[in-house]
C-alpha cells in the first residue's frame, strides 16, 4: 500500500473523470430514434450506426439470440467505457453513457464469455482522441487482461484465507495470508487508481486517517501474528475484505490504462518495494515481505514485457539494461526462497537487505526512463 | 536557468508554449544549462560559515582563498566561485579547504569492466559540469514530461561554491575475495596497502572500506550533497553507496595566513599543516613522484579516511589543564607548551611524553608529514543521550606506508587523547592525478 497516492494511473483516472463530466456538453435528451441500436444474436452483433456524435449516448440493446448476453463499449486498449451484463434471450436493455470523440468498439458476448463479437464505431466531435499506436493499444489490452486475471485469481485465494479466519483457524489463516495478496501486489498501481479500495483492503496502521476504522489484510495480519488470536471483529473483517476485493474485481476493467501509466506503474511497483518491502515495514507482523516483493517485481516485469516491443525500437540500450537488471534482481530474490515461498524477512540480515536495496535501485533507475522510451 | 519556484509541471515540451525564454529552450535542446546567475544569491549569503576566516584573511592581505576572478577581487569563498576542474592534480587536496564536506565511498556492484568505465566517464563529465555550477545531463527541468529529470535540482540557482570533487580507488577495485575483478590486480600500487589494525580500533564494517570514493567539498553544504547525490544516481546498478559522511567546520587549514579553525574539542587544528601554496612541501609529502610508480599514479596521492568519534561529554568534564596537557598546546591561543604564540616553534621536550602534538609531530616520526583535510561531524545523537560527534579525519600523503601507518601506530599506542576518542570507520584510497582535459576521465590511465 502507499501512503501518498499520487500515482500516474490515479492522475490519469482523475483527469478522465473530469473530462467525462466537463469535457462534453450535455445534449438535450436523445429521442428513442436517436439511440444507437444493437441487435445481438448468438453469432452476430449488429450495430445500427458505425458513427455517432460525442456526448450523452443511449444504446438500445435487444437480445434476439438464445443465450444470455452482455454488451460492452470498449475504448482503445479495451478499457470498458460502459457495459451491461445478463441480458436474457428475448429481452431488451438500455445503456447510457457519456462518450468522448474517438474510436471505440461495441462487443456482444453471447454466453457472457470471451472477447465477444466486435464492431468498430467512431464517435465524432470536438477534441478527437489522438492517433493511437496499434502496437501500444495491443500492449494496453493485454495488460488489461492480465490485471483482470490477477483480480479474478485473487478472489478464490482470498476466499480460502477469509474462510480460515472465520473458522478461527489461526495456523491455516497464517498460511493462506501471503498467497491471498499476490494478485493485488502484482497490480497494485491499478488498484490504487480507485482511490477508495486501497485504504479499505491494504492500509497499514500507520496509514490510517483520524477516525478511520482499520479494515483489510493488515489488520488481520496484526491479529494473527501479533495478538495471536482471532476475535469476532476479525471474522467480520474477513467478510468485509471479500466484499471490497469483489468490488475491485468488478471495477478493475474500467481503470484508465495508458502506455505511460503502465510504464509508470512498473516504476511505482519498484517504489513500493524500495520504500515498504526492503525496509520490512509492509509486513511488520507476518514478515512475509519477500512474497509481496516478488509479486511487485512480477507485476512490473509484466508491464515492461508488454511495452518492450515499442520501447526497444526507441531505446535498445535501455531495454537491454532493464532485461539485465530484472534478471539480476530475480536471481537475488531466488536466494531467499524457502519451500514454495520465501524466508521470513526478519531472518534476512542487514547485508542481504542492502544487496536487495541496491538491486532495486539498479532496476528502478532505468525503469524510470521507460515511459519516455514508450512515448518517443 | 528555469525558476525552480515555477509550477514544476510546466516543462518544456515540443508543442507546449511555456514561459521559459527561447534562449533557455535552446540550451535545454543542446543539453547545456545556463550558468548560475552572477551576484551573491540568498543562499550563499547564509551558507558560508567561513566568512569570518576569509574576511580576516582578506584584511590581512592573505591568500585565504587564492582563487579570484579577473573582475571580482573578493575572496572566492565570498564570491562562490568555481574551482577549475582540470589540471595536473585533482582539485580538493591542495585547494584552500572549503567549509563543508560530503564524502562517499562506493562498492562496485557490476562485474562488467566496460560498464564501470562508462560510469567513470559519465561521472567525470558530470563532475566537470557541477564544479562549474552547471546542471548534469539535460538539466533539472525542461525535459520530457514523462521522464524524471537528469539533475535532481536542489542546486538550481546556487553558485559553484568552490565545489571540488576528488576521486579515489580502494584496494577492493584491484582484488576482492581473492578475485582479480577487472584485470587490474597487477596495477595496484604498492603504496595502496590495507591498513593494519591499530590498537583501540572499533571499526564498523558498514562505515569502512569501499572500492571507490568521491570527496565533495564546497562552501555550501547543499552543493556538496547535490554533487554526491547525482553521482550516486548516475552510478546506480554499477556502483552503490557503501557509506557516506557529512562534515562541517573544516578542522585543518591549508591556508596558514587565515585563522586556524578549531575541532569539536575546542582546540585549533592544523597549525602546522602543509600549506596548499607550498609547492615544495606538496611535492615532497603529498604528490606521488615519477619514480614512485606506478606511472598511472604520478601526480596523484593517497588518502586515508578515519571516522573518529569523540567522547564529547567526558571531554567537556575534563579540566582545562588536563585538556591542554593532552594536546600540548594552550586552548585560547594554540601556542605550544612554554611558548606564547600559535606559530611559535613547538618544543616537544617541554610537552608530556604522551601529548598528542608531541607524538604526531614530524620530528617524532622521522619527518613523516601528512596533509590533513578533516572535518567535524555531528550525526545527531546515539540513543544514549550523547552526541554522535567527532572528527572525520582525512589525510593526503605520498605513501601511506611512510606516513599515516607509522604515525597512527605511534598515536594508537601512546596518545593521551585516546581516552576521549575512538576510531570507528576507516578507509584508504589511491587518488589518481588530475583530469587533464575534456578527453581525460577519472581512472583513464589506470584502465588504459
Amino acid at each position: 500500500m502507499r501512503v501518498l497516492r499520487s500515482s500516474a494511473v490515479a492522475a490519469v483516472a482523475a483527469a478522465t473523470a473530469l473530462t467525462a463530466v466537463s469535457g462534453c456538453a450535455e445534449k438535450s435528451d436523445t429521442k428513442g430514434s436517436d439511440a444507437v441500436r444493437v441487435k445481438a444474436t448468438d453469432d452476430k452483433c449488429e450495430v445500427s450506426t458505425a458513427s455517432f456524435p460525442a456526448g450523452h449516448v443511449k444504446i438500445a440493446v435487444e437480445n434476439k439470440g438464445s443465450k444470455v448476453t452482455e454488451v460492452y463499449v470498449y475504448a482503445p486498449g479495451d478499457r470498458i467505457v460502459t457495459e451491461r451484463e445478463n441480458i436474457g434471450p428475448g429481452t431488451k436493455a438500455e445503456i447510457t453513457a457519456t462518450i468522448k470523440a474517438g474510436s471505440y468498439e461495441i462487443a456482444c458476448k453471447p454466453g457472457m464469455k470471451g472477447d465477444g463479437i466486435r464492431q468498430k464505431i467512431t464517435v465524432t466531435g470536438e477534441g478527437a482522441a489522438p492517433k493511437n499506436n496499434p502496437e501500444l493499444d495491443k500492449a494496453v489490452a493485454e495488460y488489461r487482461k492480465y490485471v483482470q486475471a490477477q483480480a479474478d485469481e485473487t478472489i478464490p485465494a482470498a476466499e480460502k484465507f477469509a474462510e480460515a479466519v472465520k473458522k478461527g483457524d489461526l495456523d491455516e489463516a497464517k498460511k493462506l495470508y501471503a498467497p491471498s495478496r499476490v494478485g493485488w501486489e502484482r497490480t497494485e498501481p491499478v488498484a490504487e487508481s480507485f482511490g477508495d479500495i486501497d485504504p479499505k483492503v491494504d492500509v497499514r496502521e500507520d496509514g490510517l486517517e483520524k477516525d478511520q476504522k482499520w479494515t483489510g489484510w493488515h489488520k488481520l495480519e496484526k491479529s494473527l501474528w501479533d495478538e495471536k488470536k482471532i476475535d469476532e471483529d476479525d471474522k467480520k473483517l474477513a467478510d468485509q475484505l471479500m466484499t471490497d476485493l469483489k468490488d475491485w474485481q468488478k471495477r478493475v476493467g474500467t481503470a484508465e490504462i495508458t502506455p505511460t501509466s503502465m510504464a509508470n506503474g512498473a516504476k511505482e511497483l519498484l517504489d513500493e518495494v524500495a520504500t515498504g518491502k526492503v525496509t520490512g515495514e509492509e509486513e511488520r507482523y507476518s514478515h512475509t515481505d519477500l512474497v509481496d516483493f516478488q509479486a511487485n517485481v512480477e507485476g512490473a516485469r509484466k508491464s515492461y514485457e508488454l511495452l518492450k516491443p515499442v520501447a526497444s525500437k526507441n531505446d535498445a540500450a535501455l531495454t537491454k539494461e532493464l532485461d539485465k537488471q530484472f534478471t539480476e534482481l530475480g536471481k537475488l530474490l531466488g536466494e531467499h526462497r524457502e519451500g514454495d515461498g520465501f524466508k521470513a524477512y526478519d531472518s534476512v540480515g542487514k547485508d542481504d537487505r542492502k544487496k536487495l536495496s541496491d538491486a532495486v535501485n539498479a532496476l528502478a533507475e532505468p525503469l524510470s526512463k521507460l515511459a519516455g522510451a514508450v512515448v518517443k | 536557468m528555469t525558476d525552480p519556484t515555477k509550477d514544476p509541471t510546466a516543462g518544456v515540451t515540443a508543442d507546449a508554449t511555456t514561459d521559459t525564454s527561447t534562449e533557455e529552450t535552446a540550451d535545454a535542446g543542446r543539453g547545456a544549462a545556463a550558468p548560475a546567475p552572477a551576484g551573491p544569491s540568498r543562499r550563499s549569503l547564509l551558507g558560508w560559515g567561513g566568512a569570518g576566516l576569509a574576511l580576516g584573511a582578506a584584511a590581512a592581505g592573505g591568500t585565504a582563498a587564492a582563487l579570484r576572478t579577473g573582475s571580482d577581487a573578493s575572496p572566492a569563498a565570498l564570491s562562490g566561485d568555481a574551482v577549475p576542474f582540470h589540471g595536473a592534480h585533482q582539485a580538493g587536496i591542495a585547494t584552500a579547504v572549503q567549509d563543508r564536506l560530503h564524502f562517499a565511498a562506493f562498492d562496485v556492484t557490476t562485474s562488467d569492466r566496460d560498464a564501470l568505465v562508462k560510469v567513470l566517464r559519465e561521472w567525470t563529465a558530470a563532475a566537470a559540469r557541477m564544479t562549474a555550477g552547471h546542471e548534469v545531463g539535460e538539466g533539472a527541468t525542461g525535459g520530457l514530461d514523462e521522464l524524471p529529470p537528469d539533475d535532481t535540482g536542489e542546486a538550481l540557482g546556487l553558485k559553484p561554491s568552490r565545489l571540488t570533487l576528488t576521486f579515489g580507488v580502494g584496494p577492493g577495485l584491484f582484488e576482492k575475495d581473492g578475485k582479480d575483478r577487472f584485470g587490474l590486480r597487477d596495477r595496484r600500487p604498492k603504496a595502496l596497502v590495507d591498513l593494519p589494525v591499530f590498537p583501540g580500533d572499533n571499526l564498523d564494517a558498514a562505515r569502512s572500506g569501499g572500492d571507490l570514493c568521491v570527496q565533495a567539498c564546497a562552501d555550501d553544504p547543499q552543493v556538496a550533497v547535490h554533487a554526491i547525490r547525482n553521482l550516486a544516481r548516475i552510478g546506480m546498478g554499477k556502483v552503490a553507496i557503501r557509506w557516506s559522511q557529512l562534515g562541517f567546520g573544516k578542522t585543518s587549514s591549508t591556508t596558514p595566513d587565515a585563522q586556524t579553525p578549531r575541532n569539536m574539542m575546542g582546540f585549533k587544528d592544523g597549525t602546522r599543516n602543509i600549506a596548499g601554496t607550498d609547492a615544495a612541501a606538496l611535492d615532497k609529502h603529498v604528490w606521488v613522484g615519477e619514480k614512485d610508480g606506478p606511472a598511472w599514479m604520478t601526480g596523484g596521492s593517497y588518502v586515508v579516511a578515519r571516522r573518529i568519534r569523540m567522547h564529547i561529554e567526558t571531554w567537556d568534564r575534563t579540566s582545562l589543564k588536563e585538556q591542554e596537557d593532552i594536546f600540548g598546546r594552550d586552548k585560547a591561543e594554540g601556542a605550544p607548551v612554554g611558548k606564547t604564540r600559535e606559530r611559535d616553534e613547538p618544543s616537544l621536550k617541554a610537552m608530556l611524553p604522551d601529548a598528542h602534538v608531541r607524538l604526531a609531530h614530524p620530528d617524532s616520526n622521522n619527518g613523516a608529514t601528512i596533509l590533513r583535510r578533516g572535518y567535524s561531524f555531528t550525526d545527531g545523537t546515539d540513543g544514549l543521550g550523547r552526541l554522535d560527534a567527532g572528527l572525520f579525519f582525512l589525510a593526503y600523503q605520498r605513501d601511506v606506508r611512510d606516513a599515516f601507518i607509522p604515525l597512527q601506530s605511534r598515536l594508537a599506542r601512546n596518545d593521551a587523547l585516546n581516552e576521549y576518542i575512538q576510531h570507528v570507520g576507516s578507509a584508504v584510497f589511491a587518488v589518481p592525478p588530475g583530469v587533464r582535459d575534456e578527453d581525460d576521465w577519472w581512472g583513464k590511465a589506470l584502465f588504459a
